[in-house]
Formats: structure tokens, C-alpha cells, sequence
């Protein structure tokens, strides 16, 4: 059974439709990443999954139950990460998670258990009494995870959990994340970061102006945009745009086959990147055809294509956010 | 993995009923815990009140004269109403606060009480009104002022907390109607003439006759008067209906604000979820 399903979910502010029929299945303990640009709607999207925005059409189905009809279930089932850490910063860390775990109607023992298990489970079992304010933007998140986990929620939502943290905190996100799969919880996360869907995806949805571009796994949605891309560098620059037509014509091979065209030169220089189809002696056509003509290689590769590519052709527009 | 879900009748009535008490006690609960971490921002909030007594006796006082009595013993009465008034400042802050950090939100993906959520904030807020009305009180005795007997102090707190819950409501919706901080500051500087057009530090009929009427007629003079009226301390002679009528008032401002502002505050919160 899917632990979470929309069918034709909509959701119009303003006459403008955010979300435009998404239909979407997270099977039980994977780990699904809703991926777009700003705007793509996959906040929205998950503010209807977690009871916080009523749909305008179609049905959402988190745990097996309706959120609409049945929300305060859900709620008992679900598990909450916003978009930014929503714990209380006067408070310490384990106040914050008591008085979570008594708003999930632990009775007073049980929370200060619950409270210590969760602080262990997301590595802050060290923490001392300091108020929250002064806690790492990646401590800060991971308390904020721990607050969501009271229950051992079926499902988790975590809406773009790591914008704004630095590679240690992030790598500290991700971690926590891994564990909580790894114990059966099925997860779902919203994220600009192709990287972090490729690293903690099971299964990636792409967004676009409110429906879905694409899906598949990581590994599909970058074999579904076409196999490999060629990166060389040229000694010359001013033969860049040569070589990258050359290539790309050696690439499709003597068989006649078109280019796939989308050669590129990554930047004014001398690095171009050429998509190909993986076939048996495909680079050293290009190798060959490259010295014929004069042009100097100095370095070579042939690699997937990275999801951050396939992203682009899906959606036909730049993100708005380049991860650094 | 769901072994920590404890069991409830979800949809019980009585069980329902109990939680939202529980929960809200828990939610008001979180700001007792703020104000042991944080006394002196406790403090300072106190004392602000008990600083404008000190001027007004002492600064202005000399200057003040108040028919049929004492200027102190008029002003007293006027900065417990005035106290109860920047209540509002405490309570749209605390709201806007839990909205913009995404708490409010926390909140509302909980299996909790959603009426939990205000009702804590109500219980919070009345709770440091009345202790900030304490320490007003403790220091308007230390300047020689003296209420009436124990059922009419008792009576007069009843009147101040009920306006206090009237700007708890009308706190409340601001608070979620906006979701900028500035607005918070703008407030605050609104609640000065609110203030001031009123009988709170000077009685109404040393104004002009409409700007009189309109100061009488303001919810926090109906208080105030009422209040002045119950310790037996002057009130402003030459008033009009609304003076006279002032016990009425001070029950009849406060009840229909709150219902508004409760009735606006329910509607704004449903419409959290648009």
C-alpha cells in the first residue's frame, strides 16, 4: 500500500492554479523528492499533505487516510519538517521536545523519555540546558526532525530541510534522514537541490508550475534525457564551438544516426560538453575525428548525465537556485 | 515502529473536551517556562507601568489638579487600565512571532487541541496581567495609594482583566492577520493616543466638549472610572452619560469586543487553512 497518494490534487489562489491535477504515489519506506524551482508548488503540496491547506480538487491520502475527512488521524501519523525550524528558541533543547511530546498527549514521564530518546536519535543526546537560539543552524534542524518524530510518525515531510545550512549541516540532515528510512519510515522532501535528491531519493517528482514534469528514479530521469554526456577540453579556445559541432556529428556515428544536438560549451573556453549515446566506440570516433581536423584535446571524459542536466531539459528553464 | 502511539477515542466528546483544557495548560505552560528563562525581560515588561507612575506622581503631579481629590490616587486607577491596554502589544507579538517561525504552524500539524493553541495563549497572557497588575498595585501602595475594601479590589480586578481579554482577542486577530513584525511597532505606537484620548491621566471634562465625548466614550475611560468608582476615589464629576453609566460600560465594551474580535479571530484562523 502507497503511504501517500494524490489524485488530481489541485489548489487555485487567486484564479491562478499552484498545483494542476498532481498525481503522485510514495510507496511505503522509500524516500520520494518532490524537485522544482521556487513556485513549482511543492510547499503547497505539502502543507495539503500535512492537514495545514484544504485541496481545492482531487483527494490526498496520507497513511491510507483521507487528510481532508479524517485530519486529526493523519495527524497522529504524520511528522512535520517546515521550511524552517519551527522550535522555540528561548526554550532548551529537551524543554522544546517535552512540550512536543505533551502536545502528542504523552503523559509527563513518558515525555521526558521520549524527549531523551529523540535527542540521542538525532545525535544531540549531549545537549545541555542552553537555549535553542544558541544552538548551529544543522543542531537547530536536527531538533527541529527530533520535535516531528514524536510518534514515530509512519510518514515524514520535510519540506526543503537543508536551504540555508552549510555542507556539515547538511551532511548532518541527510544522516539523520538515512537512519529514519533505515527504521521503515517513508519519507518525503521537497528540495531545490538535485544533489539531495540523487543522495537520499528513492524516487524523484518533478514539479513544474504546479504538475508533474517527470518521475522516475534518479537513475531513470537521467536515462530518460539520454544517456551520457562527453566533456572536453580544448587547447585552443577559439576552436571550442569547431570541436563541439565535430563531436557532436562524430558521436552520432557513420551509420547515420542524427546528432542529438545540445553540444554546448559550458562557458566562453575551452571546455565543451557533448550528449551521447553510449555504443561501442563512440569515443574514439570523436577522438579521431577531433586530431583529423587539427584540434588539440587535453583532457577527456564520458559520465551520465547528472540529474541538474536532466532537470533543465524536464523543465525547459534554469532553476532560480543554483546550489553553490 | 508506531509502538510509542498511545491509544485514544478520537472522536469522544468528553475525551476532546479534556485535551483542549490539557493542551491549552501545556501551550500557556510554555510561556511560564519563558519567563523563568528570561526574568528580566519579565521584569522590564512590569515595571514600564510602575515607571509612568513614578512620573506622573511625581513629575507631572505637581501640576495636576483633579476635582474632589487627590491626583494620585486619581492617576492609579487610569494606569491599571493602561497596563491592561499594552497587553495588546504583548499578545500581537507573542502571535506574530509563533507565525513567522513556522510554531503556529508546528502547532497545527500536531494531533493537539487546535483551540489549544489561542486558549494557552489567552491563559499565558491573562496570567502576566495579572502579575504585572500586582506589581503595579505593590507599587502604588509604596506611593501612598490605598483601595477600598476586599470585594470591591476584588470587583475591579474582574473589571480590568475583562478589558484585558477584550485587547487579548482584539491581540489576537492582528496578530494573525499580519504576518510583518513592523505592524507590531505601528500598533504600539497607536496604542499612545488610544491611551490618551481617555480620562486615563486627565479627567475628560478639562477637554474640549467633543474631544470629551469621545475620550468618555473610549472602552479603556469605562474601565478606569468603573474601577475609580469601586476604591471610592475621585471620578471625573462633570462627565456625561457615559461617565454616569460607566460600571455598564466597562461590562458591555469589553464583552463585545472580545465576541467580535474572538468571532474574527476564529474566522481568520479557519482561514489559515485557504
Amino acid at each position: 500500500m502507497a503511504a501517500i497518494r494524490t489524485l488530481g490534487l489541485r489548489k487555485v489562489y487567486g484564479g491562478t492554479a499552484v498545483l494542476d491535477g498532481v498525481d503522485l504515489e510514495v510507496a511505503r519506506g522509500s524516500v520520494c523528492a518532490l524537485l522544482g524551482p521556487n513556485g513549482a508548488g511543492k510547499t503547497t503540496a505539502v502543507r495539503i499533505m500535512t492537514t495545514l491547506l484544504r485541496p481545492d480538487g482531487g483527494t490526498v491520502e496520507v497513511a491510507g487516510l483521507d487528510v481532508v475527512r479524517r485530519p486529526r488521524a493523519v495527524r497522529r501519523r504524520l511528522g512535520m519538517v517546515g521550511q524552517q525550524p519551527a522550535v522555540d528558541e528561548v526554550l532548551g533543547g529537551r524543554q522544546n521536545l517535552v512540550l512536543f511530546a505533551r502536545l502528542h498527549h504523552l503523559d509527563r514521564r513518558a515525555a521526558r523519555r521520549r524527549a531523551g530518546e529523540l535527542l540521542a536519535q538525532v545525535g544531540l543526546g549531549d545537549v545541555d540546558d542552553r537555549p535553542v537560539r544558541q544552538f548551529s543552524g544543522g543542531m537547530r534542524r536536527r531538533l527541529d526532525i527530533a520535535a516531528a518524530l514524536v510518534l514515530a510518525p509512519e510518514v515524514l515531510f520535510l519540506d526543503e530541510p537543508t536551504t540555508g545550512l552549510d555542507p556539515a549541516g547538511r551532511r548532518d540532515v541527510w544522516d539523520a534522514v538515512r537512519t529514519l528510512v533505515a527504521g521503515g519510515t517513508t519519507v518525503l522532501l521537497t528540495t531545490q537541490y538535485l544533489e539531495e535528491a540523487e543522495h537520499l531519493a528513492d524516487d524523484v517528482c518533478v514539479l513544474d508550475r504546479g504538475r508533474v514534469a517527470a518521475r522516475g528514479t534518479p537513475r531513470e530521469l537521467t536515462a530518460a534525457i539520454g544517456g551520457d554526456r562527453l566533456e572536453l577540453v580544448v587547447s585552443d579556445p577559439a576552436r571550442a564551438a569547431e570541436a563541439a559541432a565535430l563531436a557532436e556529428r562524430a558521436a552520432a556515428g557513420p551509420a547515420g544516426g542524427r546528432p542529438r544536438g545540445g553540444a554546448r560549451q559550458a562557458a566562453p573556453g575551452r571546455s565543451v560538453v557533448v550528449p551521447v549515446d553510449r555504443r561501442p566506440g563512440v569515443v574514439g570516433d570523436v577522438v579521431r575525428a577531433l586530431d583529423g581536423a587539427g584540434i588539440d584535446v587535453d583532457d577527456l571524459v564520458l559520465r551520465p548525465t547528472t540529474l541538474d542536466e536532466a532537470y533543465l531539459r524536464i523543465t525547459g528553464h534554469a532553476r532560480a537556485e543554483v546550489p553553490a | 515502529m508506531s509502538a510509542v502511539l498511545p491509544p485514544v477515542a478520537e472522536d469522544d466528546l468528553v475525551e476532546r473536551l479534556r485535551w483542549a483544557v490539557t493542551d491549552a495548560v501545556t501551550v500557556a505552560g510554555r510561556d511560564v517556562a519563558h519567563w523563568r528563562r528570561q526574568p528580566a525581560v519579565v521584569l522590564v515588561g512590569a515595571l514600564f507601568p510602575v515607571l509612568l507612575l513614578l512620573m506622573f506622581v511625581y513629575l507631572f503631579g505637581g501640576a495636576m489638579v483633579v476635582p474632589g481629590g487627590d491626583y494620585r490616587d486619581f492617576l492609579v486607577p487610569g494606569l491599571f487600565g493602561l497596563a491592561m491596554v499594552f497587553g495588546l502589544e504583548a499578545t500581537m507579538t507573542s502571535v506574530v512571532t509563533d507565525a513567522t517561525r513556522g510554531i503556529t504552524d508546528r502547532f497545527r500539524s500536531l494531533p493537539m487541541a487546535p483551540s489549544a493553541v489561542v486558549a494557552g495563549r489567552c491563559l499565558a497572557d491573562l496570567g502576566s496581567s495579572v502579575l504585572g497588575l500586582a506589581v503595579l498595585v505593590a507599587a502604588a501602595f509604596a506611593v501612598g495609594w490605598r483601595p477600598g475594601g476586599a470585594a470591591e479590589v476584588l470587583a475591579a480586578v474582574g473589571l480590568l482583566l475583562l478589558l484585558r481579554s477584550a485587547f487579548l482577542w482584539m491581540g489576537v486577530f492582528l496578530g494573525l492577520l499580519t504576518r510583518d513584525p513592523a505592524t507590531v511597532t505601528a500598533v504600539q505606537v497607536l496604542v499612545w493616543p488610544f491611551a490618551f484620548l481617555s480620562n486615563a491621566f486627565v479627567p475628560a471634562s478639562t477637554m474640549p466638549g467633543w474631544l470629551a465625548t469621545i475620550a468618555e466614550w473610549n472602552p479603556l475611560a469605562a474601565t478606569v472610572t468603573a474601577v475609580r468608582g469601586l476604591f471610592g476615589q475621585p471620578v471625573d464629576a462633570g462627565g456625561g452619560w457615559a461617565t454616569e453609566h460607566a460600571l455598564v460600560l466597562a461590562v458591555a465594551w469589553p464583552v463585545v469586543l472580545t465576541v467580535l474580535f474572538a468571532a474574527l479571530s476564529v474566522r481568520r484562523w479557519q482561514g489559515l487553512s485557504r
